[in-house]
């Protein structure tokens, strides 16, 4: 006796528990490999999963087994010219040859457990425990705009919503219906007067009554209105509130000689991390590269980061440059402004003081967070003294750092939007 | 194919490649009645169609159709999710349980043929095995795994929302690090009953724990009990093999619902410790059923040329056996050796060769089917192979048996498929899989009971054969279930060679 039962639609993610405890439990080797990830890939490459490789030492489960070794016989198939008691070299290898007996599924525990892991996953690891400064206050609980959004027809509504093509199908719709009668009526009226051959002048009864009655009918016809109150439809259109969902980002960067291309590379991977975050937070995200030596520019993403110049540096003509596209473009009501300015330090020493001043004014009421980098191995320059003093006033708004090597990148930014400072800030 | 049947007129089932519900229908109905004339005897089957996804997620939890959630079942399913989308490896076509009645996988990617060949394979080879072989009859019970696994499902997650789910994890780790010597191995263990698990598990822990009190009180009864005692008690009395056994009842510090735990590791291991010991057999058992059910169906002209045609290329992709030179060879295959042995056992029935009577006075000319029953029910993978090998078919397989001295740089050729070598080459292959050579000897001997409660093992090396490192790392598990020293002794021989202990590994 046998049963037969159709499991395909049970759930098939019976796994799901377990693969997930695997994920926790290895938590700290796949933020190592995701890390590792974020410093080989490029800015467009982000959105994608990763390969996490562990070394199977991690994840053995140990048993007790036979380890190689000792006095072994093994069997095996498909001998061709083995005779009993000839004498075989070993491999020079030493313990790892043998064939395959019990112990060569032991390796040296060097090879790697490897799987993938989603790009949502590979964002969250990317992403675990930060959470912007400020986020806050721009949220969608406080939302000050609307957007309207169609949501299908209704009956009743202004007349600029009014939909013409629905509103004359309906229409043409009910006149089909309410004359349905009164047409096949017609029809045979008009049959039987055309079988009687009538004359224009004919006065048989007959003749005069069906005209009367096909006039009628007609008349009848017509009072059918061509189009009804019934029949409107307008385009239903409902306002939904619209989370405060754009952002724009200012890269700072500057590009006096000083700047090697080592140095913008190391900026540049900063950028890339601060957007993607950004991305994961925002629905829309603007950038806007600012470049400086001795003045300030805006350019393209390619110019920014690959094009060469020399030169000194001052560094407050980018930010008053940055001012003045804020006030052009980008209202702090509308807009979640975030910055980033990454240097080597270098700076004309008259021009520090004036910077930090135009920070302290101008820009960081009306940003979300200001992150200064400084990549360089050496001592603190001016400008890195003169933005001391900000933190003490912004300490929600304004985060400082120093770079050393690319490797210093991720740490760095962790800690520049590490979730206390979150809290804090809230 | 069968030649004692005569090609009948021919009522196909079906044609095509596509299977229906009523298909398998008809189609297990078909092979059911070839099958009881064959005597296979059966639990009743549930035969459950399943999706690719599905066969991943049995796949990775040991086949089980429930199971406690573990990390290690996850990295197992990634494991299996990877190498299947890399297109690495194929699933398996079926996977089948032991249990009543016996559930069988089918995956609906399968075509007709393949589809048929699973339920001959699984529903009637396997599952008669099941029924019949005396080590299932011994030490599993069909009837109540599944009730078991879920009580034991249940339990792991009430324990995990209890004490935490990392507490759970970390018993968990130790005691599947110790899952292979946690089966008895002499004595038939008492049918699990989930119904009773659940009824006796209270009273269980209260008993459990007088029992462990009493053994570790440190108050003497009485002056004169404890002078009688003076003389070193010794504990355990008799060397212990089975180690989770041991720790559920005597580890001093752990808590009632860890010693469950024990238990539900030890019981499930208890579970496959057959199917270990007779993957030959078992494989090979079904592997010539399926063959000979569906060569009957053909015989009798219910199915199509195309259909053996599909069944048959199939067929002999699982009984290839490599050589051992051949870079994707991996092991004798236990679909290739087992399948042969019995095709062999029938052909030794049918038309013995003078050289077969003298191997196999017993069997020659005997009734091939009461002999191929009595082979399947009486027998395991070690001493099937000692009783059954013939020469012929170590010649076919060209065996051959190597001798590795790890103290000689050559390896020497000791036998090979000849007149001087058979007998030696079966016994060699035999031992091959004998789980008590395959796995390290290992007892609990002493317990320290008055003194620092130390823990003593004694490993009794065979062939001189060393514990793979993993060793250090399964100590530290045991003295986590201890919470103890631990102590592991090897022994040569009677000479001690080898004293590793946990925690402070100092080798002396």
């Amino acid at each position: 006796m046998s049963y037969i039962i159709d499991r395909r639609l049970n759930g098939k993610n019976k796994s799901t528990v377990n693969r997930q405890r695997f994920l926790r439990r290895y938590q700290k080797h796949i933020k190592e490999a995701v890390t590792g990830a974020v410093n080989k890939r490029s800015i467009t490459d982000m959105e994608r999963g990763e390969q996490i490789s562990i070394p199977t030492r991690s994840t053995h489960e140990p048993i007790i087994t036979h380890g190689p070794g000792g006095k072994q016989h093994r069997v095996f198939p498909g001998n061709k010219e083995f005779q009993a008691g000839d004498l075989l070299d070993k491999p020079e290898s030493g313990g790892g040859g043998g064939g395959s007996g019990k112990a060569s599924n032991q390796g040296d525990g060097e090879d790697e457990f490897s799987f993938y892991i989603s790009k949502e996953e590979f964002l969250n690891y990317l992403f675990d425990d930060l959470a912007l400064p400020n986020m806050i206050k721009k949220n969608l609980s406080q939302s000050k705009e609307f957007k309207t959004r169609r949501a299908g027809f209704v009956s009743e509504g202004t007349p600029n919503n009014l939909s013409v093509v629905k509103s004359l199908r309906n229409a043409h719709a009910r006149r089909i219906g309410m004359t349905v009668g009164k047409r096949r009526k017609l029809k045979e009226l008009n049959a039987a007067l055309t079988a009687l051959d009538p004359q224009p002048e004919d006065s048989r009864e007959e003749v005069i009554s069906l005209r009367l009655q096909i006039e009628e009918i007609e008349k009848k016809l017509k009072t059918v209105p061509f189009l009804d109150d019934l029949d409107l439809r307008y385009r239903s259109q409902v306002k939904v509130p619209m989370p405060s969902s754009k952002a724009v980002m200012f890269c700072v960067m500057d590009v006096s000689g000083s700047m090697t291309q080592d140095i913008k590379d190391i900026a540049k991977r900063f950028y890339i991390l601060l957007y993607l975050f950004l991305q994961k937070s925002y629905e829309h995200i603007e950038l806007v590269f600012i470049r400086h030596h001795t003045s300030a520019k805006e350019v393209d993403e390619q110019e920014f980061f690959y094009s060469r110049e020399t030169g000194g540096t001052i560094v407050s003509s980018a930010l008053k440059m940055m001012q003045d596209i804020i006030a052009e473009r980008y209202n702090s009501d509308e807009w979640n402004i975030y910055a980033a300015q990454a240097s080597d330090g270098d700076n004309w020493d008259d021009d520090s003081p004036q910077c930090a001043e135009l920070l302290s004014q101008q820009l960081l009421p009306q940003v979300q967070y200001f992150a200064y980098i400084e990549i360089t191995p050496n001592q603190h320059q001016a400008l890195w003294e003169s933005y001391t003093g900000l933190l003490k006033q912004y300490p929600h708004h304004f985060a400082m750092s120093q770079i050393r090597t690319a490797a210093d990148i991720y740490p760095v930014f962790r800690e520049l939007f590490a979730k206390e400072r979150y809290q804090e800030a809230v | 194919m069968t030649d004692t049947h005569q090609v009948q007129e021919r009522h196909y089932l079906s044609t095509g490649s596509d299977w229906t519900f009523e298909l398998l229908e008809t189609y297990d109905r078909e092979i059911a009645r070839i099958a009881a004339l064959y005597k296979l005897d059966t639990y009743p089957n549930q035969i459950e169609i399943i999706t690719a996804e599905q066969m991943m997620d049995a796949y990775s939890s040991v086949g089980m159709p429930i199971g406690y959630n573990h990390w290690s079942y996850g990295k197992q399913f990634l494991q299996t999710q990877k190498n299947y989308q890399r297109g690495q490896m194929g699933l398996a076509y079926e996977i089948v349980i032991n249990s009543n009645p016996c559930i069988a996988y089918l995956m609906e990617e399968n075509s007709m043929p393949m589809q048929a060949l699973v339920i001959a394979h699984a529903c009637y080879g396997h599952n008669s095995f099941f029924k019949g072989n005396y080590l299932f009859r011994t030490w599993t019970d069909a009837g109540s795994i599944i009730d078991y696994l879920l009580f034991a499902k249940n339990y792991v997650r009430q324990c995990e929302e209890r004490y935490g789910q990392e507490e759970v994890e970390q018993i968990l780790d130790a005691c599947h690090a110790l899952q292979n010597f946690g089966v008895d191995r002499y004595r038939r263990p008492k049918p699990i009953s989930a119904a009773e698990e659940r009824a006796r598990l209270e009273e269980r822990e209260n008993i459990l724990q007088q029992q462990i009190n009493d053994l570790w009180r440190t108050l003497p009864a009485s002056p004169k009990e404890a002078s009688q005692k003076k003389g070193r008690r010794k504990f355990p009395e008799e060397p212990q093999e089975n180690i989770l056994y041991f720790l559920e009842k005597n580890a001093p510090l752990l808590a009632p619902w860890q010693r469950e735990l024990i238990r539900i590791v030890r019981k499930i291991s208890q579970y496959f410790y057959p199917q270990r010991q007779t993957q030959v057999m078992n494989e090979g058992w079904a592997t010539f059923w399926h063959y000979t059910l569906l060569n009957h169906l053909y015989d009798d002209g219910l199915v199509t040329d195309g259909f053996m045609m599909e069944f048959l290329s199939s067929h002999s992709n699982v009984v290839f056996q490599p050589g051992y030179d051949a870079s994707y060879y991996n092991g004798i295959n236990p679909y290739a050796l087992g399948f042969n042995m019995f095709r062999d056992i029938k052909r030794i029935c049918e038309e013995p060769t003078d050289e077969d009577r003298d191997w196999f006075p017993d069997i020659a000319g005997s009734d091939w089917l009461e002999t191929l029953h009595f082979a399947m029910r009486n027998f395991k993978d070690e001493s099937f192979i000692q009783q059954f090998l013939s020469p012929k078919l170590m010649r076919e397989f060209h065996l051959f048996s190597i001798y590795d001295d790890d103290e000689k740089n050559q390896y020497e050729v000791e036998a090979i498929h000849n007149e001087a070598g058979y007998r030696r080459l079966r016994e060699m292959l035999a031992r091959q899989y004998d789980l008590s050579v395959r796995e390290p000897n290992i007892q609990i001997t002493h317990v320290e009971i008055e003194d620092d409660r130390s823990l003593t093992l004694r490993h009794t090396m065979q062939n001189d054969t060393p514990l793979s490192s993993d060793v250090h790392e399964v100590m530290k598990h045991l003295h986590l279930l201890w919470g103890f020293d631990i102590h592991l002794e090897t022994f040569k021989g009677e000479r001690l060679i080898k004293r590793q202990s946990c925690p402070d590994t100092r080798v002396s």
